[in-house]
């Protein structure tokens, strides 16, 4: 494809980008307000927000705009806003409840008073007040793909442009697609979807197979329990995405991309199908495109909700029409994938990490990160931890770092009990664990895995046998059923793990659970069955005291499992004539003894929690008590007095 | 195709370059448990997970339904890994299949008495409890009785019933509750089975069987 005209190509591209910055002039000419509505912001009220803030600026015939952007990754504080204001510095704000935006808007653009108590940091660094790079977070926090998540309009192609996107795809098309192919492969990225497989390896080996018919097809089909990267990149920034996939399509030698997007991500389908709409109304995609001899178009192809869909020979099989279940690899999707042609299938993440590179060149991609594992790691971080959200940080981090200081430690003053990472393929580290750098190789060698990149945080109330039954009661739900391990190993896995957590294991349990796990694991067809054991293997690893002492002592050291516990009233700090407890019980089984003091029935608790928070925090007089017979001593103990 | 030559436990066989090892291996006289695998089949199901060997410079028992021999290649069937991996997915596969060898059509043709026999395994889970799913018996059709409750899944049933041109049977829902069924779980009596008998058949388990038309 030696024949490109770079001249055409570039004039093209001046021209589109000259428009957009000058678009992006005149937005910041006046005063610009951003309100964070990705999905994250408008579960805490981002729309409501917004309307708050239009209303406002109508009632005070202020000329400002409001844009409805992505989100930045501060989602514990949603919904988040920033107010761009001349001459003054650009805050963002958190936490900004209904009756705050519009308080913020009027007092920070008609009087210049910025509202430093709503105020999360500043944008830029000022003589006023500290910047996000201020704060602990900031200190290791190193943003690439996340760069322009929040700060520029999703919906709108000429913010991209604007901030140098599609530059990268124009420097793919004045080079040779062997060149891009050298470009990433001397970067050294790995494939972000848990597997870490090169990246140029995969683009090279598709380039080089035979046929005539290739395609690209990008993995958004993300459904691990508490993650939500790619949903964040998807509507914060999704030309990204398709930036990074037309360079993949053209070092791979494909005319025709895939975007494999779960269909119960409503808002990021409706952003990603009006960013490949626009891309195409400018000449960024499609026939010619730029006026090189590149042609390449991009179609959405929705995910069902099987998780299963997002190993990738399932997403194939779905996408032709047949159920999405796995097949056996080799031949690999880069040889022969979709209707049986050469197929390269990335993450949201790989390719939105390719048009930097491209742009910045190899080194400056090394230049992060470690020698194997280059780059930098985005985690959702969700769980018992401060700062929930996503965070992206240089690959070497360590696990203490990200949770303590990125995520601001647990919450509610609780201990840190275990991280799970890496979904429900992954593992529970415990605090011996913590300092493990965040690199692929580290962290599978610890227990747990890389993943696509979720990460829950437990403290002490969390029961490691509950997690484990937990994680594996979804992948039990999501094995597609074809073969025989998976469908049938993680189910008698599954039985033992209820039994145990309902105080009816027995002692060879735990001998039982090993066996099944490690043959589950080698003998599985598809990595969901081979990955599926290692919750349960790296609790047993690191908490296995826990798993005997419900078999052997019926007890639940972390008071979570409802069939190992009772709740118990203390005499001694309960206020008699305080009734919140007796009030908040759904089935009257709290009544007054002789001493006026409160007491419960076992035979009619059901265990639902709700007198313990009902309860004045004063008292603290209702406890949990593991194993339950212990309740009747304690009434015994009680009698004698 | 050219000839070649593989060894498998010590003995040398001639095959045809890109044939499967697993009908390499049968088509000589070496036995290795299998239960999915159908010769017509271009790409291999690889389901069952019995058909594991070792071979020479992979670090893993591999299924040797998805090997295509190559010459010099040299395997052998049995090995304590290859071994515990047949033995546990065998108990699997039989902590989910209603045993009763007694009343069975298959009873001496059936190919889980013969891996059991094979492999010296036993028919009834030692270690593991059996997974009761009470899947009742289908009886509604003219000449086949069918009981999901001893289906292992194969697909051959499945196979069978497209080549003869009906297609009737097919997979439905996903993990444990994985099954053969008809379009809307339909009873085989009104599904348009005319009872060709094919799935019987192709049936290695007894759980599709002919009876004599009432």
């Amino acid at each position: 494809m030696g024949n490109n005209n770079t001249a055409v190509v570039s004039a093209a591209f001046e021209q589109l980008k000259a428009a957009a910055q000058q678009k992006w002039e005149q937005l910041h000419s006046k005063p610009l307000i951003l309100v964070g509505a990705a999905t994250c912001g408008r579960a805490a009220g981002a729309l409501s927000l917004l309307e708050e803030v239009k209303t406002e600026l109508q009632k005070l015939q202020l000329d400002a705009t409001v844009l409805e952007v992505g989100c930045m990754g501060h989602c514990y504080a949603e919904p988040v806003m920033v107010i761009y204001n001349e001459g003054f510095p650009t805050i963002c704000y958190g936490y900004v409840k209904e009756g705050v935006g519009a308080r913020i808007v009027r007092d920070y653009l008609t009087e210049g008073d910025p509202g430093i108590e709503f105020a999360l940091a500043a944008i830029e660094p000022n003589d006023f007040f500290p910047t996000f790079q201020d704060f602990p977070r900031g200190v290791y926090e190193n943003k690439i793909v996340m760069e322009q998540c929040g700060f520029i309009d999703p919906r709108d192609i000429d913010h991209y442009l604007a901030t140098g996107g599609y530059s990268a795809l124009v420097k793919a098309l004045e080079t040779t697609p062997e060149e891009i192919i050298e470009t990433v492969k001397a970067s050294g990225l790995r494939g972000r979807g848990g597997a870490g497989f090169p990246t140029g390896v995969k683009w090279e080996t598709c380039r080089n197979s035979a046929g005539d018919q290739k395609y690209v097809i990008c993995n958004a089909d993300e459904g691990d329990p508490g993650a939500f990267m790619d949903r964040t990149i998807l509507e914060s920034n999704p030309h990204l995405l398709i930036e990074g996939l037309a360079i993949a399509a053209r070092a791979a030698g494909a005319e025709k991309g895939y975007v494999y997007i779960r269909a119960e991500y409503p808002l990021a389908v409706e952003r990603v199908a009006l960013a490949v709409q626009t891309a195409k109304e400018k000449g960024l995609l499609g026939k010619s495109i730029l006026g090189s001899d590149f042609n390449f178009d991009i179609e959405l192809f929705q995910g069902s909700g099987a998780f299963v869909c997002g190993e990738e020979t399932a997403l194939i099989a779905s996408m032709e029409g047949q159920p999405g279940i796995p097949r056996h690899r080799p031949p690999f999707p880069a040889i022969s994938g979709l209707w049986g042609k050469p197929t390269v299938i990335n993450n949201v993440k790989s390719l939105s990490y390719v048009p930097y590179i491209i742009n910045r060149g190899a080194e400056w991609f090394r230049s992060n990160g470690t020698e194997k594992s280059p780059g930098t790691a985005i985690f959702a971080l969700a769980g018992k931890v401060v700062n929930t959200g996503l965070a992206e940080v240089p690959m070497s981090t360590t696990l203490r770092e990200l949770i303590f200081d990125v995520g601001s430690g647990i919450a509610n003053g609780k201990n840190f009990k275990a991280v799970q990472i890496g979904g429900p393929s992954g593992g529970c580290l415990p605090e011996e664990a913590l300092d493990t750098p965040i690199d692929f190789d580290s962290l599978t060698k610890a227990g747990a895995m890389m993943g696509s990149g979720g990460m829950v945080v437990l403290d002490e109330n969390d029961c490691m046998v509950e997690i484990a039954r937990f994680f594996l009661d979804f992948t039990q739900k999501e094995s597609c059923g074809k073969c025989t391990f998976c469908r049938l190993g993680t189910k008698h896995m599954l039985d033992i793990l209820e039994r145990i957590t309902k105080g009816r294991g027995k002692p060879e349990d735990i001998d039982m659970l090993m066996e099944l796990a490690s043959k589950v694991r080698e003998g599985s067809l598809c990595n969901l069955g081979k990955t599926a054991p290692n919750p349960v293997l790296s609790t047993l690893k690191y908490f296995r005291e826990e798993y005997e002492a419900h078999i052997n002592e019926g007890r639940c050291p972390s008071l979570m499992c409802k069939d190992l516990i009772a709740y118990y009233i203390l005499p001694d700090k309960c206020e008699r004539s305080c009734d919140a407890c007796v009030g908040s019980c759904p089935v009257e089984a709290i009544y007054d003894n002789e001493d006026r003091i409160k007491v419960i029935n076992q035979e009619k608790c059901v265990k639902c929690d709700s007198c313990m928070v009902a309860c004045p925090p004063q008292y603290k007089a209702v406890i949990k008590v593991s194993p339950p017979y212990k309740v009747a001593e304690m009434e015994q103990e009680r009698g004698k007095k | 195709m050219s000839e070649i030559t593989i060894t498998i436990d010590d003995r040398q066989i001639s095959a045809r370059e890109g044939d499967i090892l697993l009908w390499a291996a049968l088509d000589n006289g070496v036995y290795i448990p299998h239960l999915c695998a159908h010769r017509e089949e271009e790409h291999p199901s690889a389901s069952c997970r019995l058909c594991f060997v070792e071979m020479q410079g992979r670090p893993m028992p591999v299924p040797a339904c998805t090997v295509k021999v190559a010459d010099g290649m040299v395997v052998s069937t049995r090995s304590e890994r290859v071994d515990a991996l047949v033995a546990a997915g065998f108990e699997l596969i039989m902590s989910n299949h209603r045993l009763d060898c007694k009343n069975c059509a298959a009873n001496g043709s059936c190919e889980l008495q013969r891996i059991a026999k094979e492999r010296k395994l036993r028919l009834k889970p030692k270690n593991l409890p059996a997974l009761e799913r009470d899947l009742p018996v289908d009886s509604s059709a003219a000449g086949i009785l069918y009981d999901p409750g001893k289906c292992v899944l194969c697909g051959h049933c499945v196979l069978a019933c497209r080549s003869s041109g009906r297609g009737i049977l097919g997979f439905t829902r996903r993990g444990y509750e994985r099954i053969v069924t008809t379009f809307g779980d339909a009873p085989l009596g009104e599904s348009g089975c005319d009872s060709c008998g094919a799935c019987a058949g192709a049936c290695p388990v007894g759980a599709f069987s002919t009876r004599k038309a009432r």
